[in-house]
């Protein structure tokens, strides 16, 4: 008799605790009226401040200097997205191993998947690498969507940001004017770096260049380098022995000077590829964030452009 | 269909216009009684025809490749979930002049990156058009050596686990894993979770792993060792654990700043494995659930919990007490600390979680009085990931059993796991127990090696962290 009293007595706990769940904390009022924009990237976060200026508040999930692939799910990142007002995704399944449980997760209707605040970034870019014909794990850890990493051509860039310009103007209609004013002055100023930048590149078209990882075809295509072989065997697979000796043979054959590597990668097989071949290792920055200087979607080509352009010189 | 009907409306329309403009104009020429002045007003008007046909032919033109357009993109939609913004939102080709040689043809020319994906992805998107992610997870295992306690087979397909995951509508998403194992198939886990819910609230409904600890969350082939910890199986259900069908709220409260609070509540029909049993409906069992977590730097991180669940045992079964008086609380604390360098996240990283577990089971003693036993136990558990392929782990295990709290069994294991990719894994562990032997009544000893062959095929959705 004494236990059942107690069962009802525990659901009644049960019960108030479900009600003081719901009512304790009513949603935090907002008293700025900035739209909180949440991005998987550093470049997607950086694009958005570009268009948002100071009527946004952005932050990114990942950090430049971190593989995109990998990001730990961790629950400090459900208190910034429960509060999102915007997700910018890059999309084409890169974030397919964190971002979904995170979004499940935050209890916030404005940001799941097809909601008004969900934006897929890759929507608007060019997307190169698109899997032809069967696909399988046999190429290794593919996207069958394409390459996720298209933010690293100067045009996609201005593709997005666009469509970022499309979506604050939808939410924020009052503020529309200054978005499309924004997007206006950072399209002029993108197409003068870009001129710049194509110049700096103009005396190094059509050179070879290895990559570690598939992150710059996007990048390649636009600064006219030209990617002939990847230290991983397959995408998201390691060196292998193996594999790495093909290379160092075809970089011999082909005269590749330049190892281009990410930021997140162990040096160590790029290294040795380096010492049989004579070829440099390059650190570049697929991310705005890899280095602290990098702070802006500019700064990322100035950085990568510098440092390609030194590489260059000194291996010729 | 309808589109082409208007196109071809169109396009007669302005042959028949124009057919009607050139007819009057010869007509009106025909007269050479028509003065030099009026000659005048006549060019003009043919000139603002000529306009007019050029317009509608420019028209026609832009339908076309509209059409072609729709034509194109139609079988290329790859992600049902993002149509709304390709609806709302207008996609340009690209822009910067000066980079690449401008082809910016007169009419709308397909988006480059549909005409692709239209001519690339089209099939593997269609496939996938509104189906679940499915996949399969093969979990091979294989044991030798001696254990008199609790045997298991030398070899064993232990466990292909298909999970299906999908968004169901714009409010809920639902994730089902069914078990198929040596001696028949269970549904693991089948539950839709609410995620557009007032409030701030989580709600899951359907069959699910409790929310009790962190071991008990954890699906077979996710877990960080070939088995299960000893406390498991001893206290909390064995490798099913307490998982039954229930209803979960959760919600996030109010913290200090950067720190994680979430509560769970959950209500279970009250059958889970042998902790608890439902003897009449009312029986439901309850888990309650609080986790505090928090971020120590960007690659070091703390998380604490600590559980309580209560349900009905079977103690009171068939006996002349009242079944309903015989209850089991259980109670968890648990601890993990993770270390991840994010510059080097894939080659190295560190975990150590501890959890400890105590079970107040109302039973019968020998002597028939009625009474509670409490048992106390726990793991302790260390990972670290030497390299992009290897994780070594090492587990101290120690446990009462649930009905007889003074008999302690001890254990130790220690593992290695080679990654080929994030698809597969190889794993060999050893393991040692100090168990207790109820027949002859005394400890003996377990010596055993297991190793162990997973594979992922298809779309595995990525585990809660």
């Amino acid at each position: 008799m004494r236990r059942t009293k107690m069962t009802t007595r525990i659901s009644a706990i049960l019960a108030a605790c479900a009600l003081i769940f719901a009512f304790v904390s009513p949603p935090a009022s907002r008293a700025d009226s900035k739209l909180r924009i949440m991005t998987a990237t550093t470049d997607l976060a950086a694009l958005a401040q570009e268009i948002g200026g100071e009527k946004v508040d952005v932050e990114s999930v990942a950090r430049g200097y971190q593989d995109p692939h990998f990001v730990e799910a961790k629950p400090s990142f459900l208190l910034k997205l429960r509060h999102a007002d915007l997700l910018i995704v890059v999309g084409l399944e890169l974030e397919i191993g964190w971002l979904p449980p995170l979004i499940s997760q935050s209890t916030n209707p404005k940001i799941q998947v097809g909601a008004p605040g969900y934006f897929d970034a890759s929507r608007f870019a060019k997307i190169l690498e698109i899997p032809t014909g069967q696909v399988t794990r046999a190429e290794g850890d593919v996207h069958p969507l394409g390459n996720p990493h298209y933010w690293l051509d100067p045009e996609n860039g201005l593709r997005i940001a666009k469509g970022i310009r499309d979506k604050l103007s939808e939410m924020r209609s009052s503020d529309a004017a200054y978005f499309a004013q924004r997007y206006d002055s950072f399209e002029q100023r993108l197409k003068q770096a870009d001129e710049k930048w194509l110049a700096e590149m103009k005396p190094y078209a059509g050179r070879k260049v290895v990559t570690y990882h598939r992150s710059w075809p996007n990048f390649a295509e636009h600064f006219g380098l030209n990617v002939v072989g990847y230290v991983e065997p397959r995408p998201g697979i390691p060196p292998s022995p193996q594999h790495t000796v093909e290379l160092i043979g075809q970089m011999k054959r082909d005269g590749v000077k330049l190892i281009l590597v990410e930021p997140y990668f162990d040096l160590k097989t790029p290294n040795s590829i380096a010492r049989e071949t004579g070829a440099k290792v390059v650190v570049l920055m697929p991310s705005v964030g890899g280095e602290k200087e990098i702070t802006d979607y500019f700064k990322l080509f100035d950085y990568d452009i510098a440092k390609l352009k030194q590489a260059f010189d000194t291996t010729k | 269909m309808k589109r082409f009907s208007a196109l071809s409306l169109v396009v007669l329309l302005s042959t028949s216009a124009y057919a009607q403009e050139k007819s009057s104009i010869s007509g009106n020429q025909s007269p050479p009684s028509a003065g030099a002045a009026a000659t005048a007003p006549e060019e003009v008007r043919i000139r603002a025809l000529e306009e007019q046909v050029r317009t509608l032919a420019e028209e026609v033109a832009l339908l076309r490749g509209e059409l072609k357009t729709i034509r194109d993109t139609k079988p290329a939609d790859p992600t049902t979930g993002t149509r709304l913004l390709l609806a709302s939102t207008r996609i340009e080709p690209g822009v910067l002049p000066s980079s690449t040689s401008s082809t910016a043809p007169p009419i709308p020319a397909p988006e480059p990156q549909l005409a692709q994906t239209q001519s690339y992805g089209g099939a593997t998107s269609n496939a996938k058009l509104l189906n679940p992610d499915i996949s399969l997870i093969g979990d091979f295992i294989g044991t030798a050596g001696r254990n008199t306690i609790s045997p298991s087979r030398s070899l064993e397909l232990h466990e292909s686990e298909v999970g299906l995951q999908a968004i169901i509508d714009p409010y809920a998403r639902a994730d089902a894993f069914i078990s198929f194992g040596e001696t028949g198939v269970n549904v693991e886990e089948g539950y839709v979770t609410f995620t557009s819910l007032p409030a701030g609230l989580l709600l899951k409904v359907g069959k699910m792993r409790a929310e009790f600890g962190k071991v008990n969350t954890i699906h077979n082939h996710a877990l960080p060792f070939i088995d299960r910890p000893l406390v498991s199986n001893n206290l909390v259900g064995g490798e099913d654990g307490i998982d039954d069908a229930g209803i979960s709220l959760s919600r996030f409260l109010p913290a200090p700043k950067n720190w994680f609070l979430q509560g769970t509540a959950q209500v279970y029909r009250g059958d889970s494995s042998d902790v608890f049993t439902s003897n009449r409906r009312q029986d439901v069992s309850v888990v309650g659930h609080l986790r505090l977590y928090r971020d120590l730097g960007e690659s070091t991180n703390i998380d604490l919990g600590g559980s309580y669940a209560r349900g009905h045992n079977t103690a009171g079964v068939g006996t002349t007490f009242d079944p309903a008086n015989f209850l089991t609380n259980l109670y968890s604390a648990d601890a993990t600390l993770r270390w991840k360098p994010l510059r080097r996240s894939i080659y190295h990283s560190f975990l150590l979680r501890n959890e400890f577990f105590w079970s107040a089971r109302d039973q019968l003693s020998p002597l028939n009085v009625f009474q509670t036993q409490h048992a106390f136990g726990l793991y302790s558990d260390a990972e670290y990931r030497v390299n992009r392929r290897w994780t070594l782990g090492g587990r101290f295990d120690r446990s009462g059993r649930a009905t007889n709290a003074s008999l302690t069994d001890t254990g130790f294991s220690g593992i290695l796991t080679y990654w080929p990719s994030e698809f597969s894994q190889i794993r060999g562990q050893y393991r040692y127990g100090h168990l207790w032997d109820v027949p002859n009544d005394r400890y003996t000893n377990a010596n055993e090696f297991l190793f162990q062959f997973l594979f992922v095929m298809g779309a595995h959705g990525a585990h809660p962290f």
